[in-house]
């Protein structure tokens, strides 16, 4: 074959051996792939430590581990309201995050809005949802403008208690 | 050809072409579970226990500092109403990260609110969702650049310092799960609290879920009770169709919830 075909391939061939030895250069030596191959895994492999490493906020799992970490010093409010209604949340879902505490935050920052307790105590008339059977309130009616647990205990929030 | 070389070709051929289809039947999920005993974490969603208090979607923005101003979550919840008309009204203010305070439907910032007769309401129920790292995920084949990636034990990454923000895995994503951190200017997406689960501990969300609507397992642990759900009893996986093998299962789906 004639030269005026070969050399403009020698110059592609050139190019293409450019970027390899560019790429070669500028991606770390830890680049690979893991058990799912190269199509879906190919990545810095110490990446995973540095999200392995991020800070956790959030204490332990389960309600049950909360309430007995919580209940180390505040055994009568954990009493109150672990065996009931409310027990069921979780006390950092109020209280705030409280990895660390009573070191870091020494004291939690409580979310006592009338908000955080219309996001299950709404009035919502979905009788197939299990929202059914949690008693709501019409917002826009009920006692507008205070907060709730200026009345309602939210440890204890058995009418008959209040 | 002879007829009876023939004849001959044709019985290996079929021979030869069968032996791969039947030495699969004999393969057992159980036992190829069984026999891998490492950790592939999958999620479960129950959508009859929820109840739309967003308390998941509070968790997992204070857990990952993503703001609670910026439109976007790693994980929100959607609302289903279907009136007794057959109109169907679906969803998320804010990724219900405040929950569902109203009864209006929230169409949007331009359509505003539609109000529903709660006579007219013949079916309502709350669905959430997040990234459901997939087997096979279409969001980190498309990476230009190899910056999200599937990790063997199964939660889909985003490398932070390696992300370009072009945005193809975003438009990858048939659930809509990825976004761009409006801090960060990188992709950022669900990880399964991978800082979480790799030290024993649940994920914010699945801690935060006072009605256990959301439970987490590893998949290839068949004695785990959330495992034994996803093993025996009805459960579906969003947008089947897309063949990226979703690995958050849902207990209760309806054929609008993809």
């Amino acid at each position: 074959m004639k030269s005026h075909v070969w050399r403009p391939l020698y110059v592609v061939i050139g190019i293409v051996a450019l970027i390899l030895l560019f790429r070669e250069f500028y991606i770390p030596g830890n680049f690979g792939s893991g058990e799912y191959g190269f199509m879906y895994s190919y990545h810095n492999k110490d990446n995973e430590e540095v999200w392995k490493n991020q800070p956790l906020k959030y204490r332990d799992t389960g309600k049950q581990k909360m309430h007995e970490y919580c209940g180390e010093c505040h055994g009568d409010e954990v009493e109150t309201r672990s065996g009931d209604l409310h027990g069921i949340i979780a006390c950092e879902n109020c209280h705030g995050p409280a990895l660390e505490h009573p070191d870091d935050p020494e004291k939690l920052v409580i979310d006592r809005s009338r908000e955080l307790c219309l996001r299950c105590h709404t009035l919502l008339p979905y009788t197939t949802s299990e929202r059914k059977r949690i008693p709501g309130i019409d917002p826009n009616e009920h006692n507008v403008g205070e907060d709730c647990v200026d009345c309602h205990n939210p440890h204890n929030p058995r009418l008959e208690d209040m | 050809m002879k007829r009876r070389d023939f004849m001959k070709n044709t019985i290996v051929a079929i021979a030869g072409a069968s032996v791969p289809l039947s030495a699969l039947e004999f393969i057992d999920p159980r036992e190829v579970l069984a026999a891998n005993p490492e950790i592939h974490w999958a999620f479960l969603i129950n959508t009859y226990s929820c109840v739309g208090c967003g308390f998941c979607v509070k968790a997992c923005k204070t857990e990952n500092d993503i703001p609670f101003e910026a439109n976007a979550s790693r994980t929100w919840v959607e609302r289903y109403v279907y009136t007794k008309d057959d109109r169907r009204y679906i969803d998320s203010p804010k990724s219900a990260q405040y929950g569902f305070t109203d009864a209006r439907i929230d169409l949007g910032e331009h359509l505003g609110y539609q109000d529903v007769d709660p006579n007219n309401v013949g079916k309502a129920f709350f669905v959430p969702k997040l990234c459901n790292h997939c087997a096979t995920p279409s969001c980190t084949q498309v990476c230009p650049v190899g910056a999200t990636y599937k990790t063997d034990s199964g939660p889909v990454l985003v490398d932070r310092s390696w992300c370009i923000g072009c945005g193809y895995c975003i438009m990858a994503c048939p659930f809509g799960a990825r976004f761009f951190h409006p801090v960060l200017k990188v992709v950022d997406k669900c990880t399964f609290c991978y800082h979480r689960i790799t030290k024993g501990v649940e994920t914010a969300c699945v801690n935060a879920c006072p009605f256990g609507a959301r439970k987490m397992c590893n998949i290839k642990d068949i004695n785990d009770p959330v495992t034994q759900i996803i093993l025996n009893e009805r459960v579906g996986v969003l947008k089947d169709e897309f063949g990226t093998k979703p690995q958050a299962f849902y207990i209760g789906l309806a054929s609008e919830v993809r």
